[in-house]
């Protein structure tokens, strides 16, 4: 198995405060790792932090995806290179079609990595394909980048494009929050479609429902941004039963 | 260094790129010596061989020109000009009218090449017309044929003085009259040519009527005129696009546009302007103080201006229609983007005189680094002008933190039947939108460019299919980077 992801000893300052102190993390491909914590503990930091974000800033450590050191990338060639982020709080972006976002994505990838870009009809027959998987009617499709959209549909939409960029890593940050009991098994469903042994999920998630849904090989469990314990989906069920307090404060 | 002065250079960089069409052709030119008097007029007019009543109407232009002021309301600020340091007539050499492309200097073809404009392939592909005026002559008219088969009239403003004098004397001034404002009674002073459009009665246009402009000439204003007349029943649509070589010094250019739609008839006006707009210190580029004015003169009849206008240093345009026929139509659909040290003041007035009338009016501007971008629009209900309704939408995205976005909308109303809806929005790139698209891969360049794209959507849609494509690229090209 390759290595896709590695951090090593990891610190990361948001607005000049330390949010995560010395992470390491390994993930290797066909692995599905979740990684959960109470509020503040650095879940979402970390997933901005690999995709890029400007406001998050890595004071030390390392973060290696593939052979390339993610430091030194600009955010839009670790999409490009395969890195993905299912947002929390999807943007709106009114007037652009989700058809035509999409679309420039998907030529950007295929220019970076060589390729031509991809035909009209392909693109659309791909976009019916899995727009249906995840459930969303092809008249959203015209409309503007989650202009409108209903929490779970941003969601599903999140998926979509995660689909259709077909990403090495895929990274979810609380892809579950706000979602109905419906839109999250089309959620989960859409994300074990994705799950191979070619690709990896980081999934982070603040209860364990989810999990119900994607069985994780791995379970973290983040505070002060660090991983306090390492489990498989058992501790995700003890942490159902008895909540953060055990581990957080023992 | 922090990361905002980091950002903020790379930003600079972005902006700091510097106008692709900068570029002069090397062609001679016949110029009559800067300066503004009586025999200057009378000598274009001659040089024209026009009849002997346009000529008096220049000069009765001219007469009143000189006893007005040029107006100072716009929220602009702009260098005296000089009028008698402008040149007002140029026009390339070797100018003895070429019959085919083969014809044609092919220096002219090859500064088109360089705007993107390959004549020969568009005409053929797109089945477009293009009347290409190089400064102040048309060198080149396609198609003349099938249209003339449709009855339908295309051509240089010079040649319908000569060949149309009739159509000519009965609407040249009707929209616009000489006295209506400063530019205008100086555009009709010293017009030097431009384009003239008759669609006879039940005729719809058989293409889309396309028209480049090119200001080439150093010093050299340039002062189209351009009158469209739609006969009752007529269809046409007609498009303008304009790019400027790299000039040090600000070059004036004061358009008229006049069209003249009768009962049942539709002109559908679309302009991409690109002119210099001067560089990152606000040296140089075009000043555009055009007056374009619709008469929706017939009952039914529909009037709609269509704009992007990316460049000139100076913006001073204000497109309108007069809705005279009962149940007319005006619609005013506008992209303004500015960038460094760009001004524009741009809007519309739309005049309800007959009853039933509708108009619509959407306005975009996007307004980067220190530029001021204004919308100023004018409603009118008049007491005739019952049951009559207006919809206004004015949205402004602002780039930046230093960048001004102004609405001055006015509106009267004198009579209790109409309805007037006013919606208006202010709206930052947010970063936030910025991550989201570079995290699907996507650049920040072309970032900006969607983003953009879809904030002007209803207006772009306005636009002929090929146009649409120009403008976004044209959008995106004058907006690479305007993040701050």
């Amino acid at each position: 198995m390759a290595k896709i992801l590695s951090i090593k000893d990891l610190h990361v300052d948001v607005a000049s405060t330390p949010i995560i102190n010395g992470l390491n993390l390994e993930i290797e491909s066909g692995e599905t790792h979740a990684i959960m914590g109470p509020n503040g503990s650095g879940k979402s930091t970390l997933a901005k932090t690999i995709a890029g974000h400007p406001d998050y800033k890595i004071k030390s450590g390392e973060i290696t995806y593939m052979d390339h050191d993610l430091n030194d990338l600009p955010i839009e060639e670790r999409s490009n290179l395969g890195v993905f982020l299912g947002f929390q709080y999807p943007i709106e972006i009114p007037g652009l079609s989700n058809t035509a976002f999409l679309k420039a994505a998907i030529n950007a990838k295929r220019k970076y990595n060589g390729l031509e870009e991809l035909s009209a009809s392909d693109f659309l027959i791909d976009l019916k394909e899995k727009s249906k998987m995840v459930e969303i009617e092809q008249k959203f499709l015209s409309r503007g980048v989650n202009e409108g959209f209903s929490g779970g549909e941003k969601k599903r939409n999140e998926i979509l494009q995660m689909l259709m960029l077909e990403p090495t890593l895929s990274i979810l940050d609380e892809t579950d929050s706000g979602l109905d009991i419906d839109s999250m098994k089309v959620v989960a469903s859409g994300v074990n479609a994705f799950r191979n042994e070619n690709t990896s999920s980081l999934i982070i998630t603040h209860y364990e429902r989810l999990l119900n849904y994607i069985t994780p090989d791995y379970v973290h469990v983040f505070h002060n941004g660090v991983i306090i314990k390492t489990g498989d989906i058992q501790l995700a069920k003890d942490l159902e039963k008895r909540g953060y307090e055990w581990l957080t404060n023992p | 260094m922090s990361d905002i002065d980091n950002k903020n250079k790379e930003i600079n960089e972005f902006l700091n790129k510097s106008y692709e069409y900068g570029f002069t052709t090397e062609i001679e030119s016949e110029t009559i010596p800067p300066g503004l008097d009586e025999e200057v007029v009378t000598l274009i007019s001659k040089m024209k061989n026009e009849p002997e009543f346009l000529l008096k109407w220049r000069l009765k232009a001219f007469n009143h020109w000189k006893k007005m002021p040029q107006p100072d309301w716009a929220k602009l600020s702009i260098d005296p000009i000089d009028y008698q340091a402008i040149s007002y007539f140029s026009k390339p050499k070797n100018d003895d009218g070429p019959k085919s492309l083969e014809e044609v200097d092919p220096k002219l073809l090859e500064t088109y090449e360089k705007l993107g404009i390959p004549l020969h392939e568009r005409a053929k592909l797109a089945g477009v017309a293009v009347d290409a005026v190089f400064d102040s002559v048309s060198v080149v008219t396609t198609f003349k044929d099938k249209l003339a088969e449709a009855g339908v009239i295309f051509c240089s403003f010079s040649e319908a003085a000569i060949d149309h004098p009739e159509l000519i004397e009965k609407y040249l001034g009707t929209v616009v009259p000489v006295k209506d404002n400063y530019f205008a009674a100086l555009n009709s002073a010293v017009f030097s040519d431009g384009t003239f459009v008759y669609i006879p009665k039940g005729v719809r246009c058989p293409m889309e009527l396309s028209t480049y402009f090119r200001i080439n000439e150093a010093k050299t204003g340039q002062f189209e005129r351009t009158l469209i007349v739609a006969e009752e029943g007529s269809y046409v649509s007609y498009l303008e696009g304009c790019t400027a070589p790299m000039r040090d010094e600000n070059q004036l250019h004061a358009a008229v546009v006049e069209l003249v739609a009768h009962k049942d008839a539709e002109i559908k006006y679309s302009t991409v302007q690109n002119w210099y707009p001067g560089d990152e210190d606000g040296k140089g580029g075009i000043y555009n103080f055009v007056t374009k004015r619709g008469d929706c003169k017939g009952e039914n009849s529909k009037i709609s201006w269509t704009q992007i206008e990316t460049g000139s240093a100076i913006t001073w345009k204000y497109p309108s229609c007069i809705l005279r026929g009962d149940n007319s139509t005006g619609e005013f659909h506008s992209i303004a983007l500015t960038n460094n040290l760009q001004q524009a003041d741009t809007g519309t007035k739309m005049i309800h005189l007959g009853k039933d009338t509708k108009s619509k009016i959407i306005s975009k501007g996007i307004s980067a680094k220190s530029s001021q971008n204004t919308y100023r629009g004018q409603v009118t209900m008049s007491k005739g002008a019952k049951n009559s309704r207006n919809f206004t939408q004015c949205d402004s995205l602002l780039i930046g933190s230093n960048a001004g976005a102004h609405t001055f909308p006015s509106i009267d109303v004198m009579n209790s039947s109409s309805i007037l809806e006013h919606e208006a929005t202010t709206s930052k790139i947010a970063d936030e939108q910025l991550f989201y698209c570079m995290q699907r891969g996507i650049s920040e360049e072309d970032a900006i460019g969607l983003i953009v794209s879809g904030f002007c959507k209803e207006v772009l849609n306005e636009l002929p299919m090929e146009f649409a494509v120009e403008a976004r690229a044209l959008l995106q090209v004058n907006l690479e980077g305007a993040i701050g």
